[in-house]
């Protein structure tokens, strides 16, 4: 026979790989922690003072303390991530949903427990994005339908926020530790989870450079600004360096080395990032504006470069065999 | 005195290799392609309860293979470009036939076996322009090329012979690919479609899908009864999220099978392959991108979803599904989730094709 199938029924289980273990204590762990309390201190201001200009900085500061692990989909945050993170929102339906909630002023949108039922467009930080920044929305007045609306937007979020973090403390955690054991479905070996980690690492890079880079460049005919992430609140640069950090910090925690090439990497990232003119990636229709976006591209696509040598290649990790490969 | 008629009778009979059937090679359910650690490629059978029946060698990876429903015979089509397909002898992998399709076409991705094993359908596309066709191989003459007819799309992908063994099912992809670099050019305008034809080619139905013109209809399931399962692949802008599974009895309408916006999300808009579970009473389809199985009632409604990394081929199994993946993992999938029966040092390629249409 040409290759071995093993019963799982057979196979060992050992100590977990260092790398899984430091990844969860060092880095995803405390990064729910960290979002749930930043969702938590927002929802405490709003529940105070529902206006844009209180909102604005606790919000800013629940969407830093999200790219730390916001970018991970897997375990609870396989679709948990996306009614935090809405993004992008290809047919509309984050301005569509809130539109319709405030002008039939729905029930739903008063109630922060029956608010888990609403469209996953209206939840999170991208729909609070579009209340406290977008010229459309951000003019309510306090006690209005659209103020308690970002009240109960915020509560549900710190309720997510809290869920994501049980989830992966009291839950998920635990089924990474034990890849390999008998009886884990997710996991039928160690390999497998840090795999699993490790294209969670590759996959933030990778959407990094498409989509929050690569959708407002469109083409060199076609730039679309309003495409950028975050772009109403200014946010589009700040979230390419952080979750590009993120994902340092992570692929860091999995190695069991050294990997400088992929700090100097990093560090270069950062140098192009402050080249760029405006925040929100607005200006790229000026040809020398989209270079330096497309240099900051192209840095966040060689960081990925320098993590796949120092952490992918010398622990044998691949990219998904099918995932790769349409059919 | 031996007639040259005679001779050449003998000489054949000779050559030809005594067929046997799929029990001389262990009783597979599943055929299923895979890559090895040392870079070569194989061709598995696998039982129900995961264990391999067989395995032989391929040359290059597959495409995808279909099975004879009695003799142990395989063909295996070239991935893209698709200038040929392998009939593979199952208990040895010695290449029986080469089929090679005519000058100006491709195989273009699936063929199916007519339930009595005499004939083989393919799917192919015209190079210049990926107008699409069946070719029509007759088995029992050292595979043939007898006949050929347009598939009424371009593109086309996967196709089944009916229950009723007179009509044939096509999912005709929609997507036009350049005759040289097989780069897509027509994703703006493409217009996919599922059509029913008479074993002869005669359109007697055509399906398209006006309000997801990107979602190109890829893989087939089938159930005895008639009712039909198309797997799509969105070509549209990203995060759009469409519905990706619909399911289609003739003469009816289509239903279209969504899940959630946030499940429908992390499928990546992509469905690998498609499959009844064992008592048909639901169906399922696969995303190695978005690494998650979505179960769905035969009327349509989302059941839920399953997570297993790199997770494509998926087959129906007494117990609901059998589903292989990428890390080599066999997984029976039931109502209450995953149960992982093999792991084999090989990466399953994209399908798990079930031998013996009447098993399925």
């Amino acid at each position: 026979m040409r290759y071995s199938l093993m019963l799982c029924a057979g196979l060992a289980a050992s100590p977990a790989m260092a790398g899984i273990e430091e990844a969860l204590t060092d880095h995803i762990l405390p990064g729910f922690a960290g979002f749930s309390t930043a969702a938590d201190a927002l929802a405490v201001t709003a529940e105070a003072d529902c206006s844009p200009d209180a909102l604005r900085a606790p919000w800013n500061a629940a969407f830093d303390a999200w790219t730390e692990i916001g970018d991970i989909r897997m375990g609870p945050s396989e679709t948990g991530a996306l009614s935090v993170s809405f993004w992008p929102d290809a047919r509309g339906f984050t301005p569509k949903t809130l539109r319709r909630l405030i002008s039939s002023e729905e029930e739903v949108g008063t109630d922060p427990a029956a608010f888990a039922d609403v469209s996953i467009a209206a939840r999170g930080l991208f729909a609070l994005e579009q209340m406290l920044y977008d010229a459309d929305f951000d003019d309510y007045a306090p006690g209005s339908y659209a103020c308690t609306l970002v009240q109960t937007a915020t509560a549900d979020l710190a309720s997510q926020a809290q869920a994501l973090e049980a989830g992966w403390r009291d839950g998920y955690a635990a089924v990474l530790r034990s890849a390999g054991a008998e009886g884990n479905s997710a996991f039928l070996s160690e390999q497998e989870a840090m795999t699993a980690l490790y294209t969670q690492v590759l996959s933030s890079l990778e959407f990094t450079a498409d989509s929050r880079l690569g959708r407002p460049l469109g083409t060199f005919d076609r730039p679309r600004p309003t495409r950028a992430e975050a772009w109403r609140s200014g946010r589009s640069l700040r979230n390419v360096l952080l979750y590009a950090e993120a994902a340092e910090e992570l692929a860091m925690a999995l190695s069991d080395g050294e990997m400088p090439q992929t700090e100097a990497a990093m560090q270069r990232l950062r140098d192009a990032a402050y080249k760029v003119s405006d925040p929100s990636l607005q200006d790229i229709e000026d040809p020398s504006a989209r270079l330096r976006v497309e240099i900051v591209q192209q840095n966040v696509r060689a960081l990925s470069g320098y993590i796949e040598q120092e952490l992918g290649v010398p622990l044998g990790l691949t990219a998904g065999f099918n995932s790769q490969d349409g059919d | 005195m031996t007639t040259r008629r005679a001779f050449l009778a003998s000489l054949l009979a000779a050559s030809a290799t005594p067929a046997v059937g799929w029990a001389a090679v262990g009783d597979p359910t599943y055929l299923a392609a895979a890559k090895l650690p040392d870079g070569s490629y194989m061709l598995a059978g696998l039982r129900e309860d995961g264990s391999t029946a067989f395995s032989v060698p391929l040359p290059a990876r597959g495409h995808a293979a279909s099975a004879h429903p009695t003799r142990a015979e395989a063909v295996g089509f070239a991935r893209r470009p698709g200038t040929y397909a392998l009939v593979i002898d199952c208990r040895d992998g010695e290449v029986l036939h080469r089929l090679t399709p005519p000058a100006d076409r491709q195989f273009n991705g699936h063929g199916t076996f007519s339930p009595d094993g005499k004939m083989l359908y393919t799917v192919e596309q015209r190079v210049e322009d990926s107008e699409g066709f069946i070719g029509i191989w007759d088995t029992e003459a050292n595979y043939s090329r007898i006949g050929e007819f347009a598939s009424h799309g371009v593109g086309p992908h996967d196709l089944r012979v009916m229950p009723d063994h007179e009509t044939l099912v096509i999912a005709n992809g929609g997507i036009q690919t350049d005759k040289w670099d097989r780069a897509k050019l027509n994703t703006d305008t493409m217009r996919p479609n599922l059509v029913y034809t008479t074993l002869d080619g005669t359109l007697l139905e055509l399906r398209d899908l006006p309000e997801f013109h990107q979602n190109s209809i890829r893989h087939l399931a089938l159930r005895p009864d008639g009712l039909v399962g198309f797997a799509m692949q969105w070509e549209g802008e990203e995060g759009y999220a469409p519905p990706l599974l619909a399911l289609h009895r003739m003469g009816e309408e289509l239903v279209i099978c969504e899940a959630p916006l946030g499940d429908e999300l992390a499928m990546d808009g992509y469905a690998g392959s498609v499959a009844f579970s064992g008592d048909g009473s639901e169906i399922a389809i696969t995303s190695p991108r978005g690494g998650r199985i979505h179960r769905f009632s035969d009327s349509g409604e989302f059941l839920g979803a399953i997570s297993r990394s790199d997770v494509c081929g998926l087959a129906p199994h007494a117990g609901g599904y059998m589903a292989s993946d990428g890390l080599g993992g066999v997984l029976l999938i039931g109502s209450e989730g995953a149960r992982p029966l093999a792991l084999a040092e090989a990466s399953w390629d994209n399908h798990l094709v079930p031998i013996a249409a009447a098993r399925a």
